[in-house]
């Protein structure tokens, strides 16, 4: 993968094309959860509904253990991997709790402190130092 | 002729449009945040445009991965609001001026915005959400006091439009407004931002110092806060901060010298600062 000016921020995925030709079928089957018909259909039988859509071994199972950072490694989208989590009744906050690895509660604390800081949140250096 | 009187810049955070629609915007969270809209509403009542030209980004729900245009106008009718995965928001079916629509899609492609035209479309939070901040509650049997035009920009792959092509194409909608024949008052809104960040590790990121001076440069140097690149929105704002080069839309539809007549800024909502503006054409009098 070539270098990129924005892989030196910590912390985050950019879902440019590449991220989204990788993780195709894996968004496609998260947002299909947008609809109640198949949210039914899948959590009466998730390894059924997971058959039609062609992902890989690997991002099959991040959907199966929720693996949230996984799941975006993997090429997801975090727009779309939000409609597994809303299936799951968790909301975009709980889940970047978990995505942060401070869990839930820490996290609220922080966003109602005033959010992350963007000093020492620029780039990949500042994180490697501590 | 049709007119653009006034712009509206204004998040659009999904967990507002929760707020209202479980009534719990006095709770002391949501409190501050709703105090400032206060102003907007009354504004917005005094104002009482005929149309809305509204700016958002749809979030994979008219649009998901198999299908991803740049700009598309709707041109329907009307517009569903969406079931997201957690059941449609009890607001009322947003209804398009459709000959105008029509008219502007015309203009832009003929003033070389090479535009995807929807012809059905349901539409999100990132619509909804910023009528209710500017409306209050209104219920789904109700009408939304406004015919609504909406312009959906993709911020969701990157890269989305530059903040200079944005601006840009204000000034084409602007020139496609003002060529309607109908006598109507316009209100533009760009919506989204300001700084967060909903993913990965580094989510929860906010940047109060560069939002202010985001606001600031709204009113004073739209300009210059068009040529913000995407790399810095990215790294300074967050990963999904970059919505904010839809309100250079909005900014380049109004005069260069305009009069801001409301500010509110709140941290936070969910993972997000609130950000809102209103600006006033300096030349509305005139027209």
């Amino acid at each position: 993968m070539a270098n990129k000016e924005y892989d030196d921020i910590p912390g985050t995925f950019v879902f440019d094309a590449e991220r989204s030709r990788e993780g195709y079928h894996l968004n496609q089957f998260c947002i299909s959860l947008r609809l109640q018909k198949n949210r039914d259909a899948f959590n009466a039988n998730e390894d059924a509904y997971l058959n039609s859509y062609p992902m890989t071994p690997a991002q099959r199972g991040a959907v199966i253990k929720r693996d949230w950072n996984l799941l975006l490694e993997l090429g997801g989208n975090i727009y779309y991997t939000a409609k597994l989590a809303a299936n799951d009744g968790i909301n975009f906050q709980n889940l970047a709790g978990r995505m942060t690895g401070m869990g839930v509660d820490a996290y609220r604390d922080m966003m109602l402190r005033g959010g992350r800081p963007i000093e020492g949140n620029r780039t990949n250096s500042e994180w490697e130092k501590d | 002729m049709a007119r653009i009187t006034a712009g509206v810049g204004c998040s659009h955070v999904p967990a507002i449009g929760v707020a209202m629609d479980t009534s719990n915007t006095n709770d002391a969270y949501w409190k501050p945040v709703f105090e400032g809209f206060n102003k907007s509403r009354e504004w917005m009542k005094k104002q009482n445009p005929d149309v809305i030209f509204l700016v958002y980004n749809d979030h994979c729900t008219a649009f998901d991965a198999s299908c991803i245009p740049t700009f598309a106008l709707g041109c329907a009718a009307e517009f569903q609001p969406a079931d997201e995965g957690w059941g449609p928001r009890p607001v009322p079916v947003v209804k398009n001026h459709q000959k105008m629509a029509s008219h502007i899609a015309q203009s832009l492609i003929l003033d070389e915005f090479d535009l995807t035209i929807m012809n059905e479309m349901e539409v999100d939070h990132g619509l909804t959400v910023p009528l209710s901040i500017m409306y209050g509650d209104v219920g789904p049997n109700e009408e939304w006091p406004a015919l609504v035009i909406p312009l959906c920009v993709n911020v969701v792959q990157y890269p989305p439009p530059t903040g200079n092509r944005c601006y840009n194409l204000g000034k084409a909608v602007r020139r496609a407004i003002e060529s309607y024949e109908e006598d109507l008052n316009v209100v533009i809104f760009g919506t989204g931002g300001m700084s967060h960040q909903l993913q990965y590790k580094r989510a929860g990121l906010i940047n109060s110092e560069w939002d202010t001076k985001f606001l600031n440069l709204m009113t004073e140097d739209p300009v210059a806060a068009s040529k913000i690149t995407h790399l810095e929105y990215l790294r300074e704002t967050g990963s999904e901060g970059i919505e904010m080069v839809m309100w250079h839309v909005m900014r380049g539809a109004l005069d260069a010298e305009v009069t801001e007549v409301h500010r509110h800024y709140h941290v936070p909502a969910s993972n997000t600062a609130v950000g809102h503006i209103i600006l006033e054409n300096k030349s509305k009098d005139s027209l």
